[in-house]
């Protein structure tokens, strides 16, 4: 603890070390560009910083353990608080592998409308790191435009499933409703003024915007080995130039019959990552083009026929007798995978999002572990972090995109 | 008699359970089916002793000894191209077998293939530290140490990282309760104002809908105010309401006077 006095002066969060001519910096937990609850202890030579340790678990509220007290259809809403700026890729991602660990063929309306959500959920998050980002580098208007997108885009999710940010918009088997009257007609219409503001909007202030290009090039700049070796996904293993994306490469849900391109940049700094995500969210648009063709063409069942693990359509239950009986089974106490162990990657906004699931035949799941993104690119933050100037650790924060739902869970 | 509550594991029950009910299994495959995989077992299996091994869900899970898993990570990151490391963390089987379950899920990206090594430690051992070859385990083994308190040895910086660092227990052992136990729910009190003070604050409420209809100082009953801290457990006085006087704003005030200077 410091002891101030006059020649020691007391700083609420600096703390200077005479002995070697460092200082020792506390950004955050409460930094409005720390994205959340992060606290990140900086050792500054000067202006640059010597050493970087993230201390994150501001936001821990034991995910993982109430996984293991609630039943697996009860613990679908509390996915929502993990990434929660695209919540519908969490529940994705959990109702997924519980499906894998009972082997369940989910019917195709409901996979198209999943997918559909899931594109819808990255555009979001796409929408709102470019917004972020740009403020926190300085561009404040670029935060206003694509905000502005972003509220039209929850207004689709609102219009699908009631709720604007903590979505539940999937369950396990399938998806609770169908799409309502005039909901693609609005997508569409969305997927057209994104792609607009994109070209017109964000890459017209961005693009060659001469204070953007000189705050983002060869800043936060992560070399491919370090990429594999951190643990970095999605657009940061993406960004270091090598192309995986676990909707291409291992694919799930409906990516397999879609055409679009995995954009990669090779420039592994923060510029390079900043265009590729614009890129993505075109690809994004134009999976949704396709995910709307493909809709017309599906029969109107909705959640998959597993007795033993989903209940009947509502209908059903209201009539039959048995479909009854085995809803309240279901309700009471739950589901019962079979026992084993399943590890299912899907590619979430931010990156891999994995949930692994230890089953014991019981209707709680024995060990659940969610494999957040975000967690490994803060891991890497105290090794990119070394040698920069401290003007651009809020660059660097901002374009590994993290959320602290997910980091702490 | 006092209802028996197991003390190796608090975690939630089924309640009720058929007689009849026969566990599945998700079903596994012979190692042999997969080209790809049987390759990387021949590899590691002539290297390192191998407990188990076979296919389920579209990857391979193999076991080995607790004490050859940095031997066996870094065979199959430098002879089988499993170049990352996607999660690592572990299982308590401390009720059941006295031991826990440490998974590591490796990722190949030129093939595609996802395995997953599991060892078994005894309570009280500490596992070696992965960190050497994958970077990604320095956070995962941090929170493995968290959240289970096994120790890994050689580990640049093994702290706590979600938790407070004077935190006392293991949050997702079987047998820290859900709620936290005495230590967690006196945690702030005894932090910002000392152990004495706990008498004095008394316990967190943890019901939401729990309303004390003799509390005059949280909340105060629009139309039955009382003065703050009144004792009303004998019977409340009868107070007429008094609504309060509503002040008329003029909007239009500031563009006169506006209008005025210019």
């Amino acid at each position: 603890m410091q002891q101030p006095n006059k020649l020691t002066p007391f700083f609420e969060n600096l703390n200077f070390e005479r002995d070697d001519n460092t200082m020792v910096i506390n950004f955050g937990p409460q930094h409005p560009s720390a994205h959340g609850q992060l606290r990140l202890m900086l050792e500054l030579d000067g202006e640059q910083v010597v050493k970087a340790y993230p201390d994150i678990g501001y936001l821990h509220r034991g995910i993982e353990k109430m996984a293991e007290n609630m039943t697996y259809n009860e613990f679908l809403p509390t996915t929502d608080r993990l990434d929660y700026i695209a919540s519908t890729s969490n529940n994705y991602a959990y109702a997924l592998a519980v499906e894998k660990l009972i082997g369940l063929e989910v019917p195709r309306r409901a996979q198209v409308i999943r997918t559909m959500l899931l594109e819808v959920n990255r555009l979001l998050s796409h929408l709102f790191f470019i917004a972020t980002h740009a403020l926190d580098v300085g561009a404040m208007s670029v935060f206003l435009y694509a905000f502005r997108e972003r509220e039209f885009g929850m207004d689709l999710m609102e219009d699908y499933c009631g709720a604007r940010l903590t979505h539940s918009a999937v369950r396990i088997g399938g998806v609770p409703l169908d799409l309502p009257d005039g909901w693609m007609i609005n997508l569409r219409k969305w997927c057209d003024g994104v792609e607009y503001e994109l070209k017109h909007t964000y890459n017209a202030l961005l693009e060659k915007n001469r204070i953007w290009k000189m705050r983002l090039e060869n800043v936060g700049v992560i070399t491919p080995e370090d990429a594999l070796s951190w643990g970095c996904t999605g657009p940061m293993l993406r960004g270091s130039g090598i192309a995986y994306d676990i909707r291409k490469e291992e694919p799930y849900e409906l990516y397999s019959e879609l055409d679009f391109d995995i954009p990669v940049a090779d420039t592994n700094d923060s510029y390079g990552r900043y265009r590729l995500y614009m890129a993505e969210m075109l690809e994004s648009t134009k999976i949704l083009r396709q995910l709307v063709i493909m809709y017309d063409d599906t029969e109107p069942q909705l959640m998959a026929h597993a007795p033993a693990y989903i209940s009947a359509p509502k209908e059903e239950i209201m009539t039959q007798n048995y479909s009854l009986m085995q809803h309240f089974v279901l309700v009471t106490q739950g589901m019962r995978p079979p026992k084993g162990e399943v590890y299912v990657p899907t590619e979430s906004p931010k990156g891999e999002l994995g949930f692994y699931i230890k089953s014991e035949g019981e209707p709680y799941a024995y060990r659940l572990k969610c494999r957040a993104p975000s967690f490994f690119h803060t891991g890497l933050l105290q090794e990119i972090l070394v040698g920069t100037y401290i003007a651009d650790v809020v660059t660097i924060i901002g374009s590994t995109n993290i959320v602290f739902g997910e980091v702490d869970r | 008699m006092r209802k028996y509550t197991p003390k190796d594991s608090v975690q939630a029950k089924a309640y009720y359970t058929d007689r009849f009910h026969v566990v599945p299994s998700v079903p596994t495959q012979d190692v042999s089916t997969d080209e790809v995989f049987a390759k990387q077992l021949e590899v590691l299996s002539s290297k390192v002793d191998i407990k188990s091994a076979y296919i389920q869900i579209e990857q391979m899970r193999v076991e080995i000894d607790h004490k050859d898993n940095f031997k066996a990570i870094e065979i199959l990151k430098n002879e089988c191209g499993y170049a990352m490391m996607s999660e690592m963390s572990a299982v308590d089987y401390l009720a059941q077998d006295g031991e826990f379950e440490v998974f590591y899920q490796l990722l190949n990206l030129e093939e595609r293939k996802r395995v997953r090594v599991v060892c078994r430690i005894p309570q009280g051992l500490a596992i070696e530290s992965i960190v050497p070859l994958y970077k990604s385990a320095n956070f995962a083994e941090r929170e493995l140490f968290d959240m289970f308190g096994l120790v890994v040895n050689n580990h640049p910086f093994l702290k706590r990282i979600l938790m407070p660092d004077d935190w006392e227990g293991h949050p997702l052992l079987k047998t820290y309760p859900l709620h936290g136990d005495e230590f967690a729910s006196w945690y702030e009190v005894d932090k910002i104002f000392g152990k004495e003070a706990r008498e004095a604050i008394g316990p967190e409420n943890r019901d939401p809908a729990k309303i004390d209809r003799y509390d005059t100082k949280r909340f105060s009953r629009v139309g039955r105010e009382v003065p703050f801290g009144a004792d009303i457990s004998e019977g409340e006085p009868d107070t007429p309401i008094e609504y309060s006087q509503t002040l008329l704003v003029d909007y239009n005030a500031s563009q006169t006077q506006l209008k005025d200077r210019k």
